[in-house]
């Protein structure tokens, strides 16, 4: 390879013409939209198959039993979150630091509790059995249910890991708050988490009555 | 010195980061498992005595990933940005090593980049090629020779997807290299997601590698359920290195889109780019979305095999036409991503070796789009043969056919802008009229596959298989080549040898022709494709052996061409500033180009094609402004 070079005509350190804040950050949104908007295939792709395959000859579209209280608790925290989500942005664009990171917070508790009840309590990993008020509070779909859950792992263990990854990033926004990054002018890290935040929602009204309410409660294929 | 350099390099730290990290994550998922008490599932895997179960490998391999990048590099910038420090660009070789060393290490630089992606995609289109040669030395009789089923089955599906893969890096490459340079950019829009794209394609190449090592795998590059839910365990690491080689895609083409149009030069609009950028830009609106519907399918076909979730196997009430029509949303369009490009080359080429206008740009530019558009809603005519809903049918069939409409305005386009044109063949050029010719062929041999009572005849032989060899060395391969000539003054300064370019276009293109008729004439006789032994009554041996002697042609001719491109690197005279009278602004500038393009921005003053018109300036450099 030594021969098949760009040499470069500057010193190698230099710096290249400076893009400017307002380019970038154009990139950088238009990059973050064009992002959503592949994810968007990705949602949607298993949404569809859902449709093809949560489908009986006799009984038409199809859902599984699951909890309508915790879908429905789940999803109104969820949305709730988005609400302080935009609290913490609206928070920044007027300088007020204390309420951005403590509306980030909010946001990442609401996240985890949602996050809590998808993955421990409606996916039960850890095996565990409660009522309360005599609402069962814990899922009974296992992984081998043919495709029931097949698609109900799917699409929350999708979703789920978006919440995740969203959730790393409202914990690695708000550190970086803390200790003094992002200005009302600048803090275009602070709009990208709040973007995906709020795309990862909106997946979930998508998803929440394709997955609770949809079709016909069935107990297996 | 230079072997340190090696050794510490980028692909060798990966390398090792991909190995450690694999054994980490097989042994993390083996722990728990053994926590739990869980007897090994799933295909299984003996690694030095120790039983592996098959979601242990599956969690291994991707953690491997995630090492090679970690240990290439790759996630440092992000890694500190997490934790809120700010890291410049860095630009040029690593501190205290040879310029050449940049190559071999994580660069951000578009043009390093672009021909890091140039060479891995020969490197593992010459591995490809190999994996042909090999099975087509074994059809060359009928009987097995000197194969087993097994290796024939592994051998082509890997050649299917280790070209996918070598065409997808040289897609990169040509984009990557080529876009920023003709708007008139220092960069794209994001560098250092740039260099993710390339990097993450390196060890998803090596699971695709390695999954032959272990136990190889039977369902061709489509990897149809429930076969594919059936088959060794090297199946897996065939469906995680296609998967992870989508990250690549979706990341390389929001890049392209953005840097488009966000970073173009003063008056460049959308109708004054070069012409290559629009096939890269409507390539890229494919490539972004259409890739997660690929990826949505091979991560239902890794969970259903590891983890037991069922969507395919019709035992739990799984689809397995689900997988098909998953698959095909993405992988019709996707060879409009390989083609897109490459006939964007063309018409890029052709007016400069014919001194003319490029004919029809506008059409041209927004054929684009339509091929592209149009790609979207024919992916069901590879499925009229898999029982697919009846209704489907006819709908496909009339989409499929409109495809040849904005196709056609390429070839009619094509063949005005020759007309009359003061022709010169360099090699480039021929490469160029090479692509039209075998095009062609793949263009004519398709409606016929589009058409569902012929296609229901010629689906399964091997009449496909050389429709589809046909489309992808006219639209990508001869193309590719014809830019690789083209570019290549530009890329590092010196000129390849005109002799060994012109024996290498003669001996590949009859090759070629010898080898496409020849697949499909053996398919009308009633060659099936995918199958290692035919029966001699059907009377195809000879045009066998025409087919196996064409395949070794094209391939001694392949490594000609990389001969020339080495040897050329280092011997060769220093090329003129602008060998081709481009009017193109990347020609306007010294080769191979400076670290940030063009020190003086450029204006766009004209069109782009305006060959042979008189005072009829495409781009004015403006003198830089001083101070302020």
């Amino acid at each position: 390879m030594g021969a098949v070079t760009t040499p470069s005509h500057h010193d190698s350190h230099a710096h290249g013409p400076e893009i400017s804040w307002e380019v970038q950050l154009k990139s950088n949104r238009l990059g973050l939209w064009l992002f959503m908007f592949s994810e968007v295939f990705l949602f949607a792709a298993l949404l569809v198959a859902r449709f093809v395959l949560w489908y009986d000859a006799d009984l038409g579209i199809v859902r599984p039993e699951l909890s309508q209280e915790l879908g429905l608790v789940t999803t109104v925290i969820l949305l709730f979150s988005s609400f302080f989500m935009n609290r913490a942005e609206m928070a920044m664009e007027y300088g007020d630091r204390k309420r951005f990171l403590n509306g980030l917070l909010v946001t990442a508790v609401l996240g985890t509790l949602f996050f809590i009840g998808v993955v421990v309590m409606e996916w039960n990993i850890l095996g565990l059995q409660g009522e309360l008020f005599g609402i069962e509070l814990f899922g009974h779909l296992k992984p081998a249910d043919g495709v029931i859950s097949g698609i109900f792992f799917a699409m929350t263990g999708m979703h789920a890991l978006h919440v995740l990854t969203g959730l790393i990033f409202i914990m690695v926004v708000w550190n970086n708050g803390r200790n003094g990054h992002y200005s009302p002018e600048k803090h275009w890290g602070v709009e990208a988490c709040a973007i995906y935040w709020h795309y990862v929602d909106v997946v979930w009204v998508f998803y929440y009555p394709a997955l609770y309410l949809i079709g016909t409660a069935v107990h297996a294929m | 010195m230079k072997l340190k350099i090696w050794l510490t390099s980028a692909y060798v730290r990966g390398l090792v980061g991909q190995l450690v990290g694999t054994l980490l994550g097989i042994g993390f998922i083996e722990a728990i498992r053994g926590a739990m008490g869980l007897e090994p599932t799933g295909a299984t895997f003996n690694l030095f005595g120790a039983i592996i179960a098959e979601p242990s490998f599956v969690f291994g391999a991707i953690v491997g990933v995630i090492g090679f990048l970690l240990a290439a590099g790759v996630f440092t910038d992000w890694l500190k940005w997490m934790v809120g420090k700010e890291t410049p660009l860095h630009h040029g070789a690593p501190a205290g090593k040879p310029e050449w060393s940049r190559y071999l290490n994580v660069d951000v630089n578009h043009k390093v980049i672009g021909i890091q992606y140039g060479y891995t995609s020969i490197l593992v289109l010459l591995v490809g090629g190999l994996f042909a040669i090999l099975f087509r030395i074994e059809l060359a009789q009928p009987g097995m020779q000197w194969l087993t089923n097994d290796q024939y089955n592994t051998l082509f599906s890997a050649h299917g997807i280790v070209m996918i893969a070598s065409i997808l890096l040289g897609v990169g490459a040509m984009s990557n290299y080529l876009v920023p340079l003709m708007i008139g950019a220092s960069d794209m829009a994001f560098p250092r997601m740039n260099a993710f794209s390339y990097w993450v394609g390196v060890p998803s190449v090596v699971l695709i590698l390695a999954g032959m090592a272990v136990g190889g795998w039977d369902t061709g590059w489509v990897g149809y359920a429930p076969l594919s839910l059936r088959a060794p365990l090297g199946v897996q690491l065939f469906l995680l290195g296609f998967w992870l080689n989508g990250f690549s895609s979706i990341a390389s083409a929001i890049n392209i889109i953005v840097t488009t149009v966000t970073m173009r030069a003063k008056g460049m609009s959308w109708f004054r780019m070069p012409i290559f950028v629009w096939a890269a830009v409507a390539a890229s609106l494919i490539q972004f979305t259409a890739t997660q519907t690929v990826g949505v399918a091979l991560m239902m076909s890794i969970a259903e095999r590891a983890i037991g979730l069922n969507f395919f196997s019709p035992v739990g009430g799984g689809n397995p036409i689900l997988y098909q029509h998953l698959f095909w949303f993405y992988s019709h369009p996707v060879v409009y991503v390989f083609v897109l490009p490459g006939l964007g080359v063309i018409s890029e080429l052709l007016p400069v070796f014919t001194r003319k206008p490029l004919f029809g740009y506008k059409w041209i530019a927004l054929s684009s789009l339509g091929i592209a558009l149009v790609g979207f809603l024919v992916w069901a005519h590879h499925m009229f043969t898999s029982g697919m809903a009846d209704a489907l049918r006819v709908p496909f069939m009339i989409s499929t056919m409109f495809v040849a409409v904005p196709t056609g305005v390429k070839f009619f386009s094509w063949v005005a802008t020759m007309w009359e044109g003061k022709m010169s063949f360099e090699t480039p050029m021929l490469f160029v009229l090479g692509a039209i010719s075998v095009f062609l062929i793949g263009g004519i041999s398709g409606p016929i596959l589009g058409t569902i009572p012929t296609d229901l005849h010629l689906h399964d032989s091997y009449w496909v298989v050389g429709h589809f060899h046909a489309t992808m060395f006219g639209g990508f391969v001869f193309p590719f080549f014809a830019a690789l000539y083209y570019w290549y003054p530009k890329m590092t300064g010196r000129m390849y040898k005109e002799s060994l370019g012109k024996l290498h276009f003669w001996l590949m293109t009859p090759g070629f022709w010898v080898m496409s008729f020849g697949q499909m004439s053996v398919g009308i006789l009633g060659m099936r494709r995918r199958i290692a032994d035919y029966d001699p009554l059907l009377g195809i041996e000879r045009t066998h052996v025409l087919i196996t002697l064409a395949a070794l042609v094209i391939g001694w001719s392949v490594l000609i061409m990389v001969y020339n491109f080495i040897s050329s690197a280092r011997t060769q005279e220093v090329a003129a500033r602008n060998p081709w009278r481009s009017r193109s602004p990347e020609w306007q500038i010294p080769s191979p180009a400076p670290e940030f393009n063009y020190d003086v921005p450029f204006e766009v003053v004209g069109d782009p094609y305006d060959y042979g018109l008189a005072d009829a300036a495409y781009i004015q450099m403006t003198p830089a402004v001083s101070g302020d």
